[in-house]
């Protein structure tokens, strides 16, 4: 599974970047995709303050997935990395997206069904039976964990 | 002669063992800041009226420090270039430069925060500032944790030891640099 070689005091990485077997990374001007990055980050604060809520969506979070694929690729050097690199990557991410499609009904909803959520973000539940309502409902004076 | 016990290479992957750990914690580190960010997303999507809080954050504060970590971000790329071409002593310039880069985005954000504290914005004023000092002061942690590395590394490359670290360093730095990517429009932007 692994390499069992043992280097030597300092490594196959005296005087170099890279081990043996690891390509090295293609020549990019750096200077160049900075430059394109600052451009977005003024799009990304100028698109606002037109006040357009479409645009404003756009400019700052269209523009950041912009950017930080440009950053991934381009200084990360994504793009030419292993294939187990892109694996992990998206069980991470597959992991987010997760958790947002299992919380967000619950947390961005005022109501669903059976249950509905007061002021203060506490869940009530709701019921046509008097003998459930006594089990489920909280006592007004119940609030913030007084008595 | 001391000799090294570790694997320099994962066989079946062909990458170096290094920076495949670095992947890892990366992969870490999109579990943690992608739970707070995700989490926040839907609070505040859920709750439109924490628009009125965010609209006292300082979107040009934000975009100075945006402007910080991508010029540091381009110092820690060009460190790696010349990493490759074995110019050690080039590639600990730059890294500190990216160390300096990392500490301008912290000064800039300890007067932010002393400044919105005084005005009364802690922690416990709200939900939003609740996500924003976790958020911002987890992602701030984050770059202390990496220019402490980073300066290691720089010792080294100085010296034209190790200086495949040099590139390890800089794919964590260009995460931080990401996540802050994402954190500008969310807490900044968006009002």
């Amino acid at each position: 599974m692994t390499s069992t070689a043992h280097a030597p005091a300092h490594g196959t990485a005296h005087g170099s970047a890279h081990g043996p077997g690891d390509a090295h990374a293609p020549h990019r001007n750096y200077v160049k995709i900075w430059g394109i990055l600052c451009a977005l980050l003024v799009v990304s604060v100028v698109g606002p303050m037109l006040g357009i809520r479409w645009v404003m969506l756009i400019t700052a979070f269209g523009v950041a997935l912009v950017k930080a694929y440009m950053v991934a690729k381009n200084f990360m050097h994504l793009d030419i990395e292993k294939p187990i690199v892109h694996w992990i990557l998206l069980v991470a991410l597959a992991l987010m997206v997760l958790l947002y499609g299992a919380l967000a009904p619950d947390v961005q909803k005022g109501e669903g069904t059976g249950w509905k959520k007061d002021a203060g973000f506490h869940h009530s539940f709701v019921t046509s039976k008097p003998h459930e309502a006594g089990k489920h409902e909280k006592p007004e004076n119940a609030e913030h964990g007084k008595p | 002669m001391s000799v090294k016990t570790i694997a320099t290479q994962r066989a079946s992957m062909n990458i170096p063992t290094g920076r495949l750990a670095v992947w890892w914690v990366l992969v870490s580190e999109i579990v943690i800041f992608g739970g707070v960010l995700v989490s926040y997303l839907m609070h505040r999507l859920g709750h439109p009226e924490w628009g009125e809080q965010a609209a006292y954050t300082n979107m040009w504060i934000g975009a100075t420090n945006t402007f910080v970590l991508l010029t540091s971000s381009l110092s820690a790329v060009l460190a790696h270039q010349a990493a490759e071409k074995g110019d050690g002593p080039k590639a600990a310039r730059l890294l500190y430069l990216t160390v300096l880069g990392g500490l301008t985005f912290l000064v800039i954000k300890s007067f932010e925060w002393t400044h919105e504290i005084r005005e009364g914005f802690v922690l416990q004023s709200g939900g939003f500032w609740s996500y924003y000092y976790t958020a911002a002061g987890l992602h701030a942690f984050h770059v202390m944790a990496g220019m402490g590395v980073i300066l290691w590394v720089a010792n080294d490359a100085k010296k034209n030891q190790e200086l495949h670290r040099v590139e390890n360093v800089g794919i964590y730095w260009h995460f931080v640099d990401i996540v802050w990517i994402f954190l500008f429009p969310l807490l900044y932007i968006a009002k």
